[in-house]
């Protein structure tokens, strides 16, 4: 037990310095208020993570750091100009709805940053699609001035104004706090890959489908990949070793899935962005994934069982 | 053991110790789909009382008469009478509720609470007590509704039976009016009670293995054997060895 914490802590941690990159990019991008939000999150979601261990008389887990993660990457999944009460919200289903009652951490069905975003998307729907033009370093949402993704830009048709594929990639662009950069993600992703936190399984899967789908229907590849938040969605969320395979066939799988299901509605849906609805959904298929994929690993080895 | 349930017990057990939704874990169709505001909980409650009370008397008058091999096709043609009934007159006095309840005022027939007290009480019972239990679970059903109505009304409308309260003040969340916000307050609810029960009404009503550990996976409705523990610890046992030998020939990868 003890050392199983260890290995949490130790992992929560890695994750956490993977995701400074991208954070050092939504300041210098977005302003001090992307770091003020990130901040209300994470401390929002230390407070519901204690409270309710509290109320509930469990074992403190805000030691394993797994709230800071959660925190960190809900605001990653936010417009830089939601109101602070929306993100604290956001918080409270991400901890407490989604994971403590369902029975903490390693329990959860659902990565519970991607459905805290799901939710407040549904709720507030006109405050999570308000998106700060990049380089306007504002304080308060009312100096924000109203841009577009490149993803916004292309479900209207207006091809034309898209960024160059080099800006997306740097990150000066508008968007979600941290799904901006490419760059940085991919810097987080490596650091991820050397400390062995994920398998390289799920993002390249993940992306791979992405890219070739695409390709496939005549688009661009490169703009479907570094646009929205595949990046952050293939290399941080759809990893969530809770809601993901256990077995390298079965990751494969959850990432063409999560890839194929991005495509589909950014193209034939009616929301700009698939990410997080694609990453929920094959959450939900986890469990039957790895039913399928275990019992075929056991049937090789002879049926050990 | 019903004869010897006093005529109180029968009325009152229906709204917290056995509430049909929030405890026995029945109609929740009706109960999702119908509580996106506090009136329409309210209506859907009320409407299905009606019926319930009504079919509760008739079903035990006849149960006499209902041959056993048939009674559940019988049981449904009562259901359904009543319900035509009080569906022609929402239609001729409360045309809006009508509107917005449509397809689920229809579908009361087949909502399992009325089936469910037909078959498990009104059929042994008198006519009396079948009425007060209609009339209490029917009263646990409409509360039920009425306040995950208002819940979902307040939070997702910010209005309350019609009347604005927070919307002008902070921005509503409109996820609850929409189906997942249903699963989160009534899941919430279902929590509250069991706290003020202190999880004993969920016990009771169910067949006894409920208290088992292993009862969501087990599958012996109507009785523990001993063994079922063991199996079940047996089986995760066995999963997790498994879990360990994959862990090791990944290479330890999380």
């Amino acid at each position: 037990m003890q050392t199983l914490e260890k290995d949490t802590k130790r992992t929560m941690l890695c994750v956490i310095i993977a995701l400074m990159p991208a954070l050092i990019m939504a300041v210098y991008n977005f302003g001090a208020r992307a770091l003020i939000l990130t901040l209300v999150c994470v401390a929002a979601s230390i407070l519901f993570e204690f409270l309710f261990e509290k109320v509930t008389k469990r074992e403190n887990t805000v030691s394993n750091l797994s709230a800071i993660v959660t925190g960190l990457l809900l605001a990653y999944n936010l417009p830089p100009t939601l109101p602070y009460w929306m993100a604290i919200i956001g918080c409270f289903v991400a901890i407490v709805i989604v994971k403590q009652l369902f029975g903490g951490i390693g329990q959860n069905f659902a990565n519970p940053a991607i459905t805290a975003r799901i939710v407040l998307l549904v709720s507030f729907s006109t405050d999570m699609a308000v998106w700060a033009k990049p380089q306007e370093r504002f304080l308060s949402a009312a100096d924000a001035v109203t841009g577009a993704t490149p993803l916004t830009q292309f479900a209207e048709g207006s091809v034309d104004a898209l960024p160059s594929n080099m800006d997306m990639f740097i990150g000066t662009i508008g968007g979600s706090l941290g799904e901006i950069s490419a760059a940085a993600l991919l810097i987080g992703a490596i650091i991820l890959l050397v400390t062995r936190v994920i398998s390289p399984a799920v993002p390249v899967a993940y992306i791979g489908t992405v890219f070739v789908f695409t390709w496939a229907l005549g688009l661009d590849p490169v703009f479907h990949i570094l646009a929205g938040g595949v990046m952050l969605g293939a290399i941080f969320m759809a990893t969530d070793p809770t809601t993901s395979p256990k077995t390298t066939i079965g990751k494969i799988i959850f990432g063409i899935g999560c890839g194929l299901l991005t495509v589909v509605i950014r193209i034939y849906g009616t929301y700009p962005e698939g990410v997080s609805f694609a990453i929920l959904l094959m959450n939900i298929l986890t469990p039957h994934i790895d039913n399928l994929t275990m019992r075929r690993a056991r049937a090789e080895k002879g049926g050990a069982n | 053991m019903e004869n010897k349930q006093s005529k109180l017990s029968i009325l009152t057990k229906g709204i917290i110790k056995e509430n049909p939704v929030l405890v026995l874990i029945l109609g929740t169709c009706p109960t999702l789909a119908t509580t996106t505001s506090a009136i329409n909980g309210l209506g859907m409650g009320v409407s299905t009382m009606v019926v319930l009370i009504c079919a509760n008397i008739m079903i035990s008058m006849l149960k006499n008469i209902i041959p056993d091999k048939v009674r559940i096709p019988c049981y449904i043609v009562v259901i359904a009478t009543f319900v035509t009934i009080v569906q022609l007159m929402l239609k001729a006095m409360l045309p809006e509720l009508d509107k917005a309840l449509g397809l689920y005022i229809p579908l009361i027939v087949v909502n399992c609470i009325i089936l469910g007290r037909a078959e498990m009480f009104a059929s042994k019972n008198s006519i009396a007590d079948s009425a007060l239990d209609g009339i209490g679970m029917g009263l646990g059903f409409t509360l039920a509704l009425f306040f995950m109505g208002a819940a979902r009304e307040l939070l997702g409308a910010g209005t309350l039976l019609g009347i604005t309260l927070t919307a002008n003040i902070i921005e509503p969340m409109s996820v609850l009016t929409k189906a997942p916000g249903g699963f989160f307050v009534f899941g919430v609810l279902v929590a509250i009670v069991n706290k003020l029960t202190n999880g004993k009404a969920s016990k009771n009503a169910a067949n006894g293995c409920m208290k088992c550990s292993c009862s969501s996976v087990c599958g012996h409705v109507g009785g523990c054997t001993p063994t079922c523990e063991e199996e079940l610890l047996k089986a995760i046992e066995d999963a997790k060895t498994a879990d360990e030998i994959r862990m090791n020939e990944e290479g330890g990868a999380l």
